[in-house]
């Protein structure tokens, strides 16, 4: 079995910083990790290959030092890392990105599964992963918290939903998205760390995948970022004092007020 | 301090770290109470391939030596030091197999050990033969292809979880020490039994039992060397095992100390953290410094050890009873700097205190580390002369 997971690499932060002039994540002096959800998703790259057989390739689009990123990966258990990396690819929304990887993975040639985390820590819009399912025409099942089965080339997830889960039975090949509740990723291992060390990672241009450069970087990317802010702090609720009962009817007054 | 590490060395350190933080730290305190023995973690070892640091890699191990061993056993001590010894008495078991042992022997044992497929143990006490190794009473008779072993050995690390066991016995008894052996016994060989869990007052993670062994039958095979090799096994075992001890001493320290320094730097008395106060910042550069010291001699004493050096029995001990005599010093300010907290079950730092103290007991009692360094500085001063 051939499967590809598409990786990124992201501040290791939770907090963000925006510059207010450029509208873009403020990426100096802060390390940067692989995306939290995509060590879900080579974690399940690797489960897959224990249980089928076959290879993990591990994909990711950004800057020369993203080569960590797919190290790493490699150390975790992926067999191959590429590297998709061009200054024309500079200014790419999640349209410009699934392009350029959905172009990446064609070059890669025959797979059977792409996994993708369900989206960044940076962005946040979990819009890649469908994107590059639709720049490829293969069918998409995202928020994926169990692969149950693979087998007459036909595969059985449990997707995630707020109450419960859907069971979606999905031809092959196709791409899923996962969540974090489909594994516990594992530590490296020392003859990974090796592996990962003297392991060349391939590094694709914007040339080598024959990408239509009408339709990448910031020229390919039709969103435009009008304004992004952080929220300010939540200001402290009320609290509301006294015997339960009365709080309790207090509180449906209130409620009042707010829905009605 | 920079200790000039390789590469491949500070590597191993930091997955050790790593495995350490994440597979060990957050179940500490819980093997400590229940003294279950903590197989998801020699799990989580096992998959690190950290089990085979120190085996070379024609046997299925990373190449390193004693001080790739250190670096590690100090590590997984810093998070908790009875977890560590699943690794550092699988090291003790193995060090026989792997410094006197034949290549068929090397390649039946070493892959497994190195995966973390199977523990090791080392068995030499006795009930009446502790610092007196010579007084060992458990015996191994050669009858035809195989050796016949009888008598019962205590408080033996891992005993019962692990499977490949080093097993000192007498084989003729008119000789005393020369009279000694090492064998290889694998455990469900018939005749060998394990005795009640022992409780205890700290590495209450670790498994410690009796060794029984009646009419136990091995191959001949599984002599370790020769007969009547059976102590300089054992020593020369030492010599390279006890860094190992000394590390986990450092490891425990460092851990008691890192409690220390975060727990002072938030508790607040007469309107400051106790930090602030010059006979607390006293104590913790001490135990810093001391920390360190043995440290730097654990290491060097390491390399000199995976350099082939003869004779190292001095620097050895030196190194394990420097280590663990820091370790139980830095352990008892830790608990003081906690104060009425540092005596609560509920915070960390008494474990530190309570599994410091075997560091200075096993694998030799201080007191005989000091009798193996004096003899030696007497035979220096002869040679000398």
């Amino acid at each position: 079995m051939n499967i590809i997971v598409c990786i990124k690499q992201v501040p290791n932060t939770t907090d963000v910083k925006i510059d207010p002039v450029t509208n873009t994540l403020i990426r100096d002096g802060v390390e940067s990790v692989i995306n939290p959800f995509d060590a879900y998703a080579i974690e399940e790259g690797v489960r897959l290959k224990e249980r089928f057989g076959g290879k993990v390739t591990v994909v990711t689009m950004g800057p020369p030092q993203a080569e960590n990123a797919l190290k790493e990966a490699i150390s975790l258990g992926c067999d191959e890392g590429i590297l998709v990396s061009d200054r024309k690819f500079a200014g790419s929304d999640t349209w410009a990105t699934s392009y350029t990887l959905s172009m990446a993975i064609k070059k890669i040639g025959a797979f059977d599964i792409v996994i993708c985390g369900k989206q960044a820590s940076d962005g946040d819009t979990a819009q890649v992963g469908p994107g590059i399912s639709t720049h490829l025409d293969i069918p998409q099942v995202t928020y994926v918290k169990k692969i149950e089965e693979i087998k007459d080339n036909k595969a059985r997830v449990e997707r995630m939903m707020e109450e419960g889960y859907d069971i979606v039975e999905t031809p092959l090949p196709c791409l899923f998205t996962v969540v974090k509740e489909i594994n516990s990723p594992r530590l490296p291992s020392l003859k990974g760390m090796m592996r990962a060390k003297s392991a060349k990672i391939l590094k694709w241009t914007a040339d080598d995948i024959g990408a239509d450069p009408k339709s990448i970087g910031l020229d390919g990317s039709p969103t435009r970022v009008v304004k992004i802010f952080t929220p300010p702090p939540r200001k402290g609720g009320e609290m509301l004092k006294g015997e339960t009962s009365d709080i309790a009817k207090e509180v449906v007054e209130l409620l009042k007020d707010v829905v009605i | 301090m920079d200790y000039l590490l390789t590469e491949q060395q500070i590597m191993i350190r930091d997955l050790a770290r790593k495995v350490a933080d994440e597979k060990i730290r957050p179940i500490a305190a819980h093997y400590d109470e229940t003294e279950e023995f903590a197989w998801d973690a020699m799990k989580a070892i096992a998959d690190s391939d950290l089990f085979g640091v120190y085996i070379p890699e024609e046997y299925g191990g990373l190449g390193g030596g004693v001080l790739e061993m250190c670096l590690v056993a100090e590590e997984f001590s810093k998070a908790c030091g009875a977890i560590a010894l699943g690794f550092a008495g699988t090291g003790l078991g193995t060090m026989p197999i792997l410094l006197s042992g034949s290549d068929e022997q090397k390649k039946k044992y070493l892959p497994d050990i190195a995966s973390g497929k199977r523990l090791a143990a080392f068995c030499i006490t006795e009930a009446e033969a502790g610092s007196d190794a010579g007084s060992i009473k458990t015996t191994a008779r050669k009858e035809g292809d195989h050796y016949i072993l009888n008598g019962t050995k205590q408080w033996i690390t891992n005993a019962g979880e692990a499977e490949i066991y080093t097993v000192i016995a007498i084989t003729d008894k008119t000789k005393g020490a020369r009279g000694a052996s090492a064998f290889v016994v694998e455990k469900g060989t018939k005749g060998m039994e394990f005795g009640k869990k022992e409780k205890k007052l700290g590495i209450r993670a670790s498994a410690t039992r009796e060794v029984i062994f009646t009419d136990c039958k091995i191959p001949a095979a599984n002599l370790i060397s020769k007969e009547g090799a059976g102590f300089i096994v054992a020593m020369k075992t030492f010599d390279s095992s006890r860094p190992g001890v000394a590390a986990q001493a450092v490891g425990i320290a460092q851990g008691a100390l890192d409690h220390a320094i975060s727990y002072a730097r938030t508790r607040i008395q007469f309107g400051q953290p106790i930090s602030s106060f010059q006979a607390i910042q006293h104590m913790l550069a001490d135990m810093a410094t001391q920390t360190e010291a043995a440290r730097a001699l654990v290491y060097a004493t390491a390399r000199m050890v995976d350099s082939g050096a003869k004779g190292v029995a001095k620097e050895s001990s030196q190194a394990k009873l420097f280590a663990s005599d820091t370790a139980m010093k830095v352990t008892t300010d830790a608990v003081q700097i906690f104060g009425g907290y540092g005596y609560m079950r509920e915070y960390p730092v008494e474990k530190y205190m309570r599994d410091a103290k075997i560091t200075q007991i096993y694998e030799g009692t201080n007191q005989i580390q000091r009798n193996v360094i004096a003899l030696c500085l007497i035979k220096e001063s002869i040679k000398n002369k």
